[in-house]
């Protein structure tokens, strides 16, 4: 198993008052913005990220949003070719390029290869569909969210494979001269891993690719159904799904003491907790989730990580008003909740080991990735965090890792374990663990 | 009561479903963005002396959705094969905001296809003032009351949205939202060429706006009547975007009064 560090490189001097009450960080003004200290942190969070190799880190991963103090990475690649030059051995993991936001596939196989000509072959990448606040961000059609993130990836695979120059008319891009001259230094190209928020849609097409599905913090429960969906339909292409086939990025926090990780992991509400990233109606644009997709959310009694419920769905949270301080008094009993349900793990090494332990022996993923706090956590408190889950927390989930047999992607090939004719496949994940916690 | 029923019809390459009722000369209705909500009093009332012919739109649920669509443009250009198919043409015509986009494109393509056409608070034309309200970054329910001057006071718009919203019809509204975004977010519920291409029109037009509409703006009321010179223009004072439920008695008089001209 991999073990990564990721963080959002939040904006963590924004005042949190601004983005409780514009209901979420999408949308608050960028009047708000102060550049002295975005310089500062944008040169800061290249440095954690080396840190978090020196530390031994395996994978340092990167994402991006738009319009957004929640993440502070608008253009992933540039820091990306940074980290490229400076790192020496991590992969570099992308979680991932918004395809149909970015609206240029050409360009982004340009851009990637010489990420990873830069790192000699580091670069993990991946895609992703874009929040739906960044299609009203980047103006990109949601109703063709899922056709442009396709026919982009198929195109950018085509670009890095096949000899040019070519000519290409899609339905949404066409190329008149495709030979970009800088091609992946890994061959044919680089791995790509796919991060989600619950969505079989996109869970499938992973399966269909023989590609690893990551699971941004999900809820425990559907993850593991959502892992058996890939297992069933890995199964139709022949092949067993194993940990080799599944990721996981868990918001973690660590500190000396219990009391002091627990103070400083409210860090994980700034500005609302973990639904604050978008306003409902910022989330979820017109045609950007299938049909299918908008009837289970219709019915569903709660939200989830960056999910949204039915209720909200339904309401008119653009016109309700805001208390700040009822919103901060609401969120410590969801803070005590999510962290019963696992879905956020604080605590001292001591404590947050056999938690770890028992999402790994659930999800069995082949990667696991640390998310650190958000919110205005301190450098020093962040690294302290850190080097206490690279040395006492990170070689107990290794150990734990070999006893259960998690190989990850980069071990074993996902798709390599063929299912022979006529034999069922194995389940992919346990949720016994879950039920010794009573969290089934 | 007049009669009405949906039907499925085999027209232009689709199964088009189509509300039918009424007697008398044709008349074809072009529903809004958010779908065709049922049968109202305007409709009743029209139906006395007018057969109605409503398409319910490709992708809104019931008629599949065409993949060639792809803006207002190719959706008048199917719909302008129904009316042909269908040897409805020359007819009247009444288009309600989008409904309204799709019967000026329909008008612009081909000027002898209407005999006169109602244009209700149309979208289409980039207004000179003001913007066309954004309607996707908002919540269905936003949306519905910024549709009418004043919700509690209209009681048809209460009998249609009144209460809970089931799923069911929020997957309706979900796919009216998707298949609106999918023909009119770029330019936004615009079509540029449209005020160059209805130069010369002489299909009679009445533009009908309420004085209290949010959603489109009186500079596109202004940009139809300075492309189709001639067209006559009707405020209806103290109502929004949905004149037709917020005052169906003043709107029935001057649309009769227009189309029986």
């Amino acid at each position: 198993m991999k073990v990564g560090y990721f963080t959002e490189r939040p904006a963590r001097w924004v005042p949190e008052e601004a983005i409780l009450r514009n209901g979420g960080h999408f949308g608050v003004s960028n009047s708000y913005f102060d550049r002295e200290r975005a310089a500062e942190d944008y040169n800061y969070f290249i440095d954690e990220n080396l840190y978090a190799e020196e530390l031994g880190f395996d994978i340092v991963a990167l994402n991006e949003h738009h319009g957004n103090p929640f993440c502070m990475g608008s253009v992933m690649n540039v820091e990306a070719g940074i980290l490229a030059r400076l790192t020496k051995k991590a992969r570099i993991l992308l979680i991932g390029n918004p395809l149909p936001v970015i609206k240029h596939p050409l360009r982004m196989a340009e851009e990637l290869a010489e990420i990873d000509l830069i790192s000699r072959g580091r670069l993990i990448t991946g895609w992703v569909r874009g929040a739906g606040s960044e299609q009203f961000f980047n103006n990109a059609n949601p109703a063709y969210n899922r056709e442009l993130f396709e026919e982009a990836h198929d195109f950018i695979v085509q670009a890095w494979t096949r000899p040019g120059p070519w000519r290409y008319e899609g339905k949404h891009f066409h190329y008149r001269h495709v030979n970009p001259w800088a091609l992946p230094y890994q061959k044919p190209h680089p791995p790509m891993w796919i991060p989600g928020v619950i969505s079989p849609e996109t869970v499938k097409w992973c399966a269909e690719h023989n590609y690893p599905y990551f699971g941004l913090g999900t809820s425990l429960g559907p993850t593991c159904d959502l892992w058996e969906y890939y297992a069933d339909e890995a199964a139709k292409h022949g092949f067993q799904a194993g940990p080799e086939n599944f990721g996981y990025v868990m918001p973690t926090f660590v500190a000396e003491t219990e009391e002091r990780a627990q103070e400083l992991g409210k860090g994980f509400l700034f500005g609302g907790g973990q639904n604050s990233f978008a306003r409902v109606e910022h989330t979820l644009p017109p045609g950007y989730n299938s049909k299918d997709a908008i009837r289970r959310m219709a019915k569903q009694p709660q939200g989830s990580w960056l999910g949204v419920s039915g209720d909200k769905l339904r309401g008119h949270s653009e016109e309700e008003e805001i208390d700040p301080e009822e919103i901060r008094r609401k969120l410590i009993p969801g803070y005590q909740k999510a962290q019963k349900a696992l879905q956020l793990i604080i605590g001292s090494p001591k404590s947050v080991i056999p938690k770890l332990k028992a999402i790994m022996s659930t999800l069995r993923p082949g990667a696991l990735i640390i998310f650190s706090v958000q919110g205005p956590v301190s450098n020093e408190d962040r690294q302290i965090s850190m080097k206490l889950i690279a040395q006492e927390v990170i070689p107990a989930l290794k150990e734990h890792a070999k006893a259960i047999d998690l190989p990850d992607a980069l071990e074993r090939a996902p798709g390599s374990v063929k299912l022979r004719a006529g034999v069922s496949r194995v389940p992919v994940s346990d949720r016994g663990p879950l039920k010794e916690l009573g969290l089934t | 009561m007049i009669r009405w029923a949906e039907d499925s019809l085999s027209v232009a390459g689709v199964q088009l479903s189509m509300v039918k009722g009424g007697s008398g000369r044709p008349l074809v209705i072009f529903h809004d963005e958010l779908g065709y909500p049922g049968w109202m009093t305007w409709n009743e009332s029209l139906a006395h002396d007018h057969t109605l012919y409503i398409p319910l739109q490709p992708g809104f649920g019931k008629t599949p959705r065409l993949d060639w669509v792809r803006n207002y443009r190719d959706l008048a250009g199917f719909y302008s094969q129904v009316v042909r198919e269908m040897k409805l043409d020359p007819v009247d015509a009444i288009g309600f905001s989008a409904g309204g986009f799709i019967a000026a494109e329909m008008a612009a393509a081909d000027p002898r296809i209407f005999s006169r056409m109602v244009l209700v608070a149309p979208m289409g034309v980039k207004p000179a003032s003001g913007e066309i309200k954004d309607i996707f970054p908002i919540t269905i329910r936003t949306h519905l009351r910024s549709t009418v001057a004043d919700p509690a006071g209209t009681p048809e718009f209460t009998k249609l949205y009144g209460g809970e919203m089931t799923p069911a019809q929020f997957e309706a509204f979900e796919d009216a939202r998707a298949e609106t975004a999918r023909l009119g977010w770029e330019p936004y519920m615009h079509d540029p060429a449209l005020p160059h291409l209805l130069r010369g029109n002489k299909t009679p037009t009445l533009l009908v706006w309420g004085s209290r509409d949010t959603v489109v703006p009186r500079g596109c009321i202004d940009g139809y009547q300075q492309a189709l010179a001639g067209a006559q223009v009707g405020v209806i004072e103290n109502v929004g975007h949905r004149p037709e439920i917020e005052n169906s008695a003043e709107f029935e008089r001057i649309v009769t009064r227009f189309l029986t001209a």
